[in-house]
């Protein structure tokens, strides 16, 4: 996994090249294309070198389509509501873009709400859009407004690592106490428990295992949430 | 960039509500400050302070300038704290937004005017030279609580700076560089520190001492206190917010003079290890 820098042409080539996140391809005059980097971090390939991809860290958000997110609405303008997801521009969201919603029968939203929501427009250049439901189905599939819980802010990378079934944090929270969890890969976790304690816990537990924060083990995870009254 | 959105309706209610039952989102108690971290720099008069993940950078530069004809006997103490984008996306350069104003005034309040340094020892020369300080406030990250940082950074960097030596025969005036005679302390008269409290709407909730971002953003008042450890106030600022009752203030006073003993031993044991750890020459 050789480390890159953004602007460093990368040896990617294959018949089905599919490129991920952190690369981009550029045209030259003559014909030829050349595969370069526009992020810092480890660059990775799948097996069979169809696919690469760079694994960076930050904590600004760069929408990209087909990503859920978690946003908070901070404005109405007309039909849409205008929704701050933590990129650079503010999302909006139509205001029929739910399941079931017609004229007459639109969800009550206010400003303040947290949603969840999937990217279905974005470009560098212009507003990304979301919807709630899901693109094939056109049903909610958990999206839609947040109720309760609390909000926590993470980095984008450990963001991913929430995302992922295989990592140990949130099964290792769950056994202790009953959780419901919903991450957002724009860098933010919306946790939900019965007792206050509980969120606070998860909480400070999951900004001590965020890489920026000091990236704690499964061992420490234990040993931290022995020092709290949970 | 427009003024940040305020917190979501769920992060509210649940503040509101752990508050409530005096638990916070951090995990301190209410009335617990999170540990001051000072960091010293190779140069004298470089500090920085962070608490928790707020830091501030201070640092003290002194030159010897004419001093203005109404106060010949005097020297000049200067303070430049412009927060810029990097603390927070919060701020603005150049548009000074409410929060940067009120650190603006109290560190003003707290370095300047509560006479913290001897302006007359910066006297070297009666109405021709004296000692201009410059103290210039960088604030690097902002997780609440700027001000309580920044006042803290301020006033240890007076403490560890040291100014070169000086020697005056006559009208000549002979400044001595640090590698030939050993630099000189501040005369300081006496150290203080800054402690806020953020109030809450609900009048039932305990107030908490340095408060977090989004405690912060969620307070309807704050108070705050500058006295040194010989329990004498410098500054008592309370900008509008919940109405408070005398005894309440006073219990507070009460709360923020133990915090300031606590901090007044760290700060003393951290300028000894930092002077232990530096080589003076003697000749």
């Amino acid at each position: 996994m050789p480390l890159v820098l953004p602007g460093e042409q990368v040896p990617a080539a294959h018949v089905n090249l599919k490129l991920g996140p952190g690369l981009l391809q550029l045209s030259s005059v003559d014909g030829k294309s050349s595969v370069i980097s526009t992020r810092a971090g480890d660059l990775n390939h799948s097996a069979n070198r169809s696919k690469w991809w760079i694994d960076s860290n930050s904590r600004r958000y760069i929408p990209a389509p087909q990503e859920s997110v978690i946003g908070i609405v901070i404005a109405r303008s007309g039909e849409n509501w205008r929704v701050d997801i933590g990129s650079a521009h503010v999302a909006s969201l139509d205001g029929l873009a739910f399941e079931g919603a017609t004229k007459r029968n639109r969800p009550n939203l206010k400003v303040g709400s947290l949603l969840y929501a999937r990217v279905s427009l974005a470009h560098k250049d212009m507003e990304p859009e979301l919807e709630c439901f899901d693109a094939q189905t056109r049903k909610a599939e958990g999206f839609g407004e947040l109720k309760g819980g609390f909000l926590v802010n993470c980095s984008l990378k450990m963001s991913r690592l929430l995302m992922d079934p295989t990592h140990f944090l949130l099964p290792l929270l769950g056994s202790r106490f009953p959780l419901e969890a919903a991450t957002g890969v724009n860098g933010r976790v919306w946790i939900n428990t019965k007792d206050p304690r509980h969120i606070i816990a998860a909480s400070r537990c999951i900004e001590a295992v965020d890489p920026d924060g000091g990236g704690m083990d499964e061992v420490g995870v234990k040993k931290f949430l022995s020092t709290m009254d949970v | 960039m427009p003024r940040p959105p305020s917190p979501s309706i769920p992060e509210k209610e649940f503040v509101y509500g752990a508050l409530k039952e005096g638990l916070r989102v951090d995990g301190r108690l209410p009335l617990e400050m999170r540990t001051p971290a000072l960091a010293f720099g190779p140069e004298l008069g470089w500090v920085e302070c962070s608490l928790g993940k707020t830091r501030v950078l201070a640092q003290v530069d002194a030159k010897m300038v004419k001093p203005p004809p109404e106060r010949p006997l005097e020297g000049i103490i200067s303070i430049h704290s412009e927060i810029s984008p990097m603390a927070s996306s919060d701020y603005e350069l150049g548009r000074p937004s409410d929060e940067e104003v009120t650190i603006t005034r109290m560190l003003d309040k707290v370095l300047r005017r509560s006479d913290v340094v001897d302006k007359e020892s910066l006297c070297v020369l009666a109405g021709q030279r004296v000692w201009h300080l410059r103290l210039t406030i960088h604030c690097l990250a902002d997780a609440g609580n700027m001000l309580d940082c920044a006042c803290l950074a301020g006033v240890v960097a007076l403490k560890h700076f040291r100014r070169p030596e000086v020697e005056v025969v006559g009208e000549e005036v002979t400044v001595h560089h640090p590698s030939e005679r050993a630099p000189v302390p501040l005369s300081m008269h006496h150290t203080p520190y800054c402690l806020t409290f953020a109030y809450f709407p609900d009048a039932s909730t305990k107030p908490v001492l340095d408060p977090t971002h989004l405690e912060q953003r969620l307070s309807a008042g704050m108070l705050s206190i500058a006295l040194n450890a010989q329990r004498e106030l410098c500054v008592v600022q309370k900008a509008g917010g919940v109405p408070l009752a005398a005894d309440e203030i006073l219990r507070i006073v009460d709360v923020a003079v133990d915090k300031a003993k606590e901090l007044d031993k760290l700060v003393e044991q951290r300028l000894k290890e930092d002077w232990a750890g530096r080589t003076v020459e003697v000749r």
